[in-house]
């Protein structure tokens, strides 16, 4: 909310100022940047940015698939990508005009691949895990002191469910990261694409749905930190966001975040530029400011996430390289899986299925 | 010549904003879903001259609408959505007349006062005012904190993300759409009526019942319309205030459009919500007529 007033207000008085200058929109994840970045991309470059928010894959490709979204740079995740890429929604890049590429991270870039071949659609923005985030004093409570913390145990098994029901349990309302934790759980392939197996994960999910009370891909931030809920599964730097905005508040709320030990997702969020973009010069110009080592890090500071810039990790505060839920060990890296995205056919039962568990019916 | 352009031109605007739009929605949901820029199938190609209208025709079916009879969420969200904006409009109803009846009765110096209040809320914006009731309604929020300060009670409640929640944010969003048709009825109302009930010994109470009542009736009528009719659609409210357990066809419909990118069954959806309101609507400008009719 805090986010939303300030880019809008941010968007009006830049919509003011200059109508004349050149303008790059992006439209980007929401809690996604260091605020302080948008005014210096304006100042360094005296192009007029443009920046919205968004909370969900699903709304972006809708923008996109329509068509003539206005954006010149837009965020979205890998699978999601490359779905975007075979309906023809992006253009490829001009390295020409990307000197920073020099500063990429070849352990992430090897990884992209998998969504766009040869990386040659998009750039990594950040990337990171889907775990779980818990109010520690809450939960103990609750579930005594040897509450799960760290496992999937925590959120799909109905007897922990049923407890934590009273503190408050959000999920993300995100299907491509829901079904796949429920498969890694039950112990079926995460990525199958067949339908028979994600039938499967219907009664895992639909045994714990009563005892959630949302499904939402962004409030949890500020419910986590303010206390209105105890749990939720989320993305690993909104989670640490929370932590950090409860700390502030001092508050007396602890939060954590773990990837579950059974193994969690792990997954891309990618810079592309829409086919119809109107001013491509322009979002070239943005992306190659965000490579910069400096400017990454700043980001990277400011969200709790890892990026894909290997330049600019020595700019990182320890908080950040240090803390093994943002910059996995080895040995943890290992026991994170990513996925693909649906077939047309498949998308539907997946989707169906989704509905199905949120609303009861 | 001038009458006929005074004619046309109300025409003019129903076909520009409302049968061309559900036009384009009707061939949306007659198409199926494609992986493309528009994600659907077939668009109409012109350059091809008849083969691509007889192509873009012989593309078209009404597969959509079957598929929509196959699955039973979506009678359950029309069902649902119904019986929501059936109890909110009833709720709006209760807490409208009483301030509608209240507005009426006032001095007539207050009165712009009070019209000014109730419209007041319509300067800020929607979204924020519903936004602000997820702080006033949420377990952490000014009402549990109020409460539980009083000693009301002793645990928070849990109100946000449930159908209360739903109801309270329907109620007040559309309350002075319920007050301001009660109070025009109610203001017109000649209050000798009610003293001449009174010489010939009836009391108070049953005046009411008797005679204030039924002369307001078109104000109710007109009230509850104006909140039952947007409510059924109603997508903001449900998806800020409701939990997973609250089930619309307005939020229904978005799904299909964002989650499921399939415009198509969305168009379908949205026809069949189109012509479940034609009714009320109906039913809405049959009791405006009849009252221009008796005020005529």
């Amino acid at each position: 909310m805090r986010n939303l007033m300030l880019t809008t207000t941010a968007t009006l008085a830049l919509a003011a100022s200059a109508a004349s200058a050149q303008e790059v929109r992006v439209y980007n994840w929401s809690d996604y940047i260091d605020e302080d970045l948008l005014t210096q991309f304006e100042e360094e470059t005296g192009l007029d940015l443009i920046y919205d928010v968004f909370d969900s894959n699903e709304v972006l490709e809708t923008k996109m698939l329509a068509g003539g979204s206005g954006y010149d740079v837009v965020v979205p995740t890998g699978t999601f990508l490359q779905r975007q890429i075979s309906a023809g929604a992006f253009q490829k890049l001009d390295t020409s005009k990307l000197p920073n590429l020099d500063n990429m991270w070849d352990v992430v870039e090897k990884r992209t691949a998998k969504y766009d071949p040869g990386n040659e659609y998009s750039i990594n923005y950040m990337w990171g895990t889907t775990g779980i985030g818990a109010n520690v004093g809450k939960v103990q409570e609750l579930l005594g002191e040897d509450a799960p913390l760290d496992s999937l145990e925590l959120v799909l098994n109905p007897e922990n469910m049923e407890k934590l029901a009273e503190c408050g349990v959000h999920f993300l309302d995100a299907p491509a990261e829901m079904i796949p934790m429920a498969l890694k759980y039950i112990g079926e392939d995460p990525d199958s694409h067949d339908p028979e197996v994600i039938a499967k994960v219907e009664p895992v999910l639909m045994a714990v749905r009563p005892h959630i009370q949302k499904f939402h891909s962004s409030e949890y931030i500020n419910a986590l930190a303010n206390g209105d809920i105890c749990v939720a599964v989320g993305w690993s730097g909104d989670i640490l966001q929370a932590r950090d905005r409860a700390a502030e508040a001092d508050n007396g709320v602890e939060i954590v975040y773990n990837a579950p030990k059974e193994g969690a997702q792990m997954w891309f969020d990618q810079m592309a530029i829409p086919v119809d973009a109107p001013n491509p010069e322009g979002a070239h110009t943005f992306l190659n400011f965000i490579m910069d080592a400096e400017n990454m890090a700043a980001a990277s500071n400011y969200v709790y996430y890892a990026n894909g810039n290997k330049a600019s990790q020595e700019y990182l505060i320890e908080d950040v390289i240090g803390d093994p839920a943002i910059y996995p060990s080895q040995e943890a890296l290992d026991n994170l899986f990513t996925t693909t995205p649906y077939p047309a056919k498949v998308q539907r039962t997946v989707t169906r299925l989704w509905t199905k568990i949120k609303s009861g019916t | 010549m001038r009458r006929a352009t005074l004619i046309l031109l109300p025409y003019l605007w129903l076909l520009a904003l409302f049968l061309v739009p559900f036009v384009i929605v009707l061939k949306i949901s007659l198409s199926d879903i494609e992986l493309a820029i528009p994600p659907y199938t077939p668009t109409l190609d012109l350059s091809e001259g008849w083969k691509g209208l007889r192509d873009f025709f012989a593309g078209l079916d009404f597969e959509n609408f079957v598929f929509l009879t196959t699955d039973d969420l979506y009678w359950k969200a029309y069902l649902s959505s119904l019986q929501i904006a059936s109890i909110a409009t009833l709720c709006t109803l209760l807490v409208g007349y009483p301030i509608a009846y209240g507005m009426a009765n006032a001095p007539d110096h207050w009165r712009p006062t009070l019209m000014m209040l109730v419209i007041l809320p319509f300067w800020t914006s929607f979204l924020i005012r519903v936004y602000s009731w997820m702080g006033i309604l949420s377990t952490e929020g000014y009402l549990n904190q109020l409460l539980l300060s009083l000693g009301l009670i002793s645990e928070p409640l849990t109100i946000l993300n449930t159908p209360v929640a739903v109801y309270i944010g329907i109620v007040y969003t559309y309350l002075p759409f319920m007050i301001l048709p009660i109070y025009s009825a109610l203001e017109r109302m000649d209050g000798s009526l009610l003293e001449a009930a009174e010489d010939l010994g009836c009391s108070r109470i049953k005046a009411f019942w008797l005679i204030t009542i039924p002369l307001s009736k078109t104000g109710i009528i007109a009230g509850c319309f104006l909140v039952f009719i947007p409510t059924i659609g109603e997508f903001v409210i449900p998806s800020l205030l409701g939990g997973s357990q609250t089930l619309m066809i307005g939020k229904v419909l978005w799904e299909e459009f964002f989650n499921n990118r399939d415009w198509p069954v969305a168009s379908a959806v949205a026809v069949v919500l189109l012509l479940i309101l034609i009714i009320p609507i109906v039913l809405f400008q049959r009791n405006e007529q009849k009252q221009r009719e008796a005020e005529g």
